[in-house]
């Protein structure tokens, strides 16, 4: 389970979260949406540790990520996280990206590691790439080694920082199938996303940021179809 | 009374020279790239503020050029009492003078890997340490590698000034011999020729493994 309590988070003298409540159990898929600056990105940042927080707290499973006594590094192997930006290793192939962190991380031999990073490169489609160099993947294929680099870990729970947002149209959607197909196997998610058909269809909650606060949080055909907030309306009515 | 034609003894005297330029030139390169790496991270992750000392001392180097950095240091641990041979005096002259502009290399080349790179590396669990091993040096190696190997051809022609504290290298060898065979144009041909022969092999290779890399680009 993940825990955000009153988190507070800000960037000299922006303050970009203003105390943020949110609880996600396990096997939830809680979509994330609302306009740039509104502080959602920097929530998983802050949940993975990449980022401090100026006040509240995160706990994953009971642990407080930003407590001192915290192994950042062991915690972080509970927490997947995949970026916008693909953040592809372009000096390792493919199966080399994947293997890295279980080997160097998990202390794996590299036979454990190849084994397992080829049924998660193989679950997202890309099986006959093993060899390639991410710089001959399209960004959907860098996407979904990300991923596949990201699940080699084998995280208890994923964050998706706008996975799609640097994608061409066409490339969307073999991404999004591949955060569905993740979603119908119970992975605990958090979604940071623009792709409100996604966030409707897939989700079990969804959650409004706006202006560094929650605005609203519910299932999606609250939000979607009877949101309470005006900001929440305003948003959705912006990006139809 | 005088042998004016090259003998086959004063090309293994150029060549012996070549040694001494390969040899001043290796620890030169050697230390200074350690050096470099060590003052380059230094750079790219403490504050610029603390460094500043480093930072000055290393633009001294940078600055001020290298023949009196030479004749300055050999005079200094002369007065210190170091009995440093000039050799060794030349090697850690030389090996700073290169950790110098080893440094602004690294230091680049660093910076030029991109920070949501080291992200993704770091949210995967690894730590400072193998982020730096496993992403940022093999990746910060095919961006400085061009300056370095400039760096490293342009140290062995410079080890040339070592001939002021009367070490006889490569070039002090043909000014010896031009002395003596009053045949200047044809003993600086073949120490030139020796130059090349030593820096060629360099320059290939930092061009193959450059292609390489861009191959898998």
């Amino acid at each position: 389970m993940i825990e955000i309590e009153n988190v507070h988070k800000s960037f000299g003298a922006l303050e970009v979260l203003k105390g943020i409540n949110l609880t996600v159990d396990k096997g939830e898929v809680v979509s994330v949406i609302g306009g740039s600056g509104s502080g959602k990105s920097t929530l998983l940042t802050c949940i993975n540790g990449l980022e401090p927080i100026n006040s509240g707290r995160i706990l994953v499973d009971g642990i407080e990520v930003h407590a001192k006594t915290t192994d950042l590094n062991k915690l972080r192997r509970k927490i997947g996280i995949v970026f916008q930006q693909f953040n592809a290793f372009p000096h390792l192939t493919v199966l080399e990206n994947v293997t890295l962190a279980p080997r160097k991380v998990k202390g794996l031999s590299r036979q454990e590691a190849e084994e397992i990073a080829v049924k998660h490169l193989t679950h997202v489609g890309l099986a006959e790439k093993l060899n390639v160099y991410p710089g001959r993947l399209s960004g959907g294929q860098q996407q979904r080694m990300a991923i596949a680099r990201a699940l080699a870990m084998s995280p208890d729970y994923m964050l998706f920082d706008e996975v799609t947002s640097a994608l061409d149209p066409q490339l969307v959607g073999e991404v999004l199938d591949t955060l569905k197909m993740l979603a119908d196997e119970g992975m605990t998610m958090i979604c940071v996303t623009h792709e409100m058909s996604f966030a409707r269809d897939v989700s079990n909650r969804v959650a409004f940021f706006h202006k560094g606060v929650m605005a609203e949080i519910g299932p999606p055909e609250q939000i979607f179809g009877n949101a309470q907030h005006e900001e929440t309306r305003k948003f959705l009515s912006s990006v139809r | 009374m005088f042998d004016t034609a090259l003998s086959f003894n004063d090309l293994l005297f150029l060549l012996k020279g070549a040694g001494v330029t390969l040899s001043v030139t290796a620890f030169a390169v050697v230390g200074g790239t350690a050096l470099g790496l060590l003052f380059g991270v230094l750079r790219s992750h403490v504050s610029p503020w603390v460094m500043l000392p480093l930072t000055f001392v290393l633009d001294v180097f940078r600055s001020v050029p290298l023949l009196i950095q030479l004749i300055l240091a050999n005079a200094f641990q002369a007065i210190a009492g170091l009995q440093f041979s000039p050799f060794v005096t030349s090697c850690i002259v030389l090996a700073l003078y290169t950790s110098a502009y080893c440094t602004e290399i690294v230091r680049g080349a660093i910076e030029a890997v991109p920070p949501v790179t080291r992200r993704a590396a770091r949210s995967l669990g690894l730590t400072w340490g193998q982020d730096m091993t496993q992403i940022v040096f093999p990746m910060a190696l095919r961006v400085g590698l061009p300056s370095w190997i400039g760096l490293t051809l342009g140290v062995m022609k410079d080890s040339a000034l070592v001939l002021w504290l009367g070490i006889i290298e490569l070039l002090r060898a043909s000014q010896i011999l031009v002395t003596r065979l009053q045949e200047p144009m044809f003993i600086l041909l073949i120490a030139g020729a020796i130059y090349f022969a030593l820096s060629f092999p360099i320059a290939r290779l930092g061009g193959r493994l450059e292609k390489r890399w861009q191959e898998n680009d």
